[in-house]
């Protein structure tokens, strides 16, 4: 499993790295912008549906969805970090311990 | 540094934005330390994981792989293929931390999901460079001391789901997607990217719809604002993002000029 660890380190390394280091003016293009601005949008929401609503390749719905619903409306109402995510712990294991 | 200058006030919230995230993702690396040895990870190879991969969605998507009976060959393709959306936070951040040699090769480490939110959130460039250091520092320092303890105490934690602690991950990515939803293409990004990656989910290996949601990035970016004339005002609308929580712009010291060639 020793390789596995390694080589996947690397590769996450280097894929950090190479963003760092494109050159400057990959970005002047507005399309890149605009492609930039949206990505964290698109990575972060679908990080959200797969880790609420799916287990392996099965969708699955379950106190996880609760979980993420009272995260949602904590941030909608404009919560503190801390408080959206322990909000939504709090109600995921408390579903679960009933 | 004329107008480089950070206000107080607003330093204080950015660093204890920056910790706070720190502790609570921190509390999320006790669960990945469990969860890689239960996978049949050592200890040693749950720390490796966490001080040399250091992004957690490639972490658990790699035990996760491992734990469902997957190759090593696997593993690492889906961790790395998690790890393409950080080269993509580096593209928004490199010109803002302007880092050179060894502070780059350094701060490549710390551009995770949190640091990268933080560090392009402020409209002033030195607000998003304070935010990218303390918190990709200050969770660097506790996901790696929180994954040894998890994983030591692996027995005590074998099922996070029975703290809940299996949602504070989405739920840490609702705090950081929230304040960039403030205009209807990001809107609409953010509810396609999650529909197809849960859609095309039992579809394709673990790691894959991830990036098929980028791919939903890509076009929506490419694909030019419909009228012309608002093409600069759709621009600014997807990248003007604010950081977690939302911080009001008021005591923001005559910055009218963008820090553009302080470093």
């Amino acid at each position: 499993m020793w390789p596995a660890v390694l080589v996947a380190s690397a590769g996450c390394y280097l894929l950090k790295l190479a963003g760092l280091s494109v050159p400057d003016r990959w970005l002047a293009d507005r399309r890149v912008q605009r492609v930039a601005g949206l990505l964290p949008v698109a990575l972060l929401a679908a990080l959200i549906g797969l880790q609420t609503i799916t287990s392996g390749r099965d969708v699955v719905v379950d106190a996880r969805l609760a979980g993420v619903a009272v995260a949602v409306l904590a941030q909608w109402r404009r919560a503190p970090f801390l408080v959206v995510v322990a909000a939504a712990c709090a109600t995921t294991a408390l579903l679960r311990a009933l | 540094m004329a107008h480089d200058v950070i206000a107080p006030a607003r330093r204080r919230a950015i660093v204890r934005d920056g910790v706070t995230i720190g502790l609570v993702t921190g509390a999320y690396g006790i669960s990945f330390g469990a969860v890689a040895v239960a996978a049949g990870l050592s200890v040693a190879q749950a720390c490796a994981l966490s001080l040399l991969m250091f992004t957690g969605g490639s972490q658990f998507a790699m035990v996760g792989t491992i734990a469902g009976g997957g190759q090593p060959f696997a593993a690492v393709t889906t961790a790395v293929l998690l790890g393409v959306r950080n080269a993509f936070y580096g593209l928004q951040l490199a010109t803002r931390l302007g880092l050179r040699g060894a502070r780059r090769l350094f701060g490549a480490q710390l551009v995770i999901d949190e640091s990268a939110a933080m560090g392009s959130a402020p409209e002033l460039e030195a607000e998003g460079r304070l935010g990218f250091w303390v918190t990709g520092g200050s969770v660097f320092v506790l996901w790696n001391l929180a994954t040894a303890a998890g994983a030591v105490g692996a027995s005590a934690l074998e099922d996070p789901g029975v703290l809940g602690l299996d949602v504070a991950g989405p739920a840490a990515f609702v705090a950081l997607v929230g304040p960039r939803l403030r205009a209807r293409r990001p809107w609409a990004v953010a509810l396609v990217a999650a529909a197809v990656a849960v859609g095309v989910a039992p579809l394709v290996p673990a790691g894959v719809p991830v990036l098929v949601a980028a791919g939903v990035a890509v076009v929506a970016g490419l694909v030019r604002p419909g009228r012309p004339g608002v093409g600069d005002e759709e621009i600014g609308a997807a990248a003007v993002e604010h950081g977690p929580p939302p911080h009001e712009d008021d005591d923001r010291d005559g910055d009218g000029a963008d820090g553009a060639g302080a470093r």
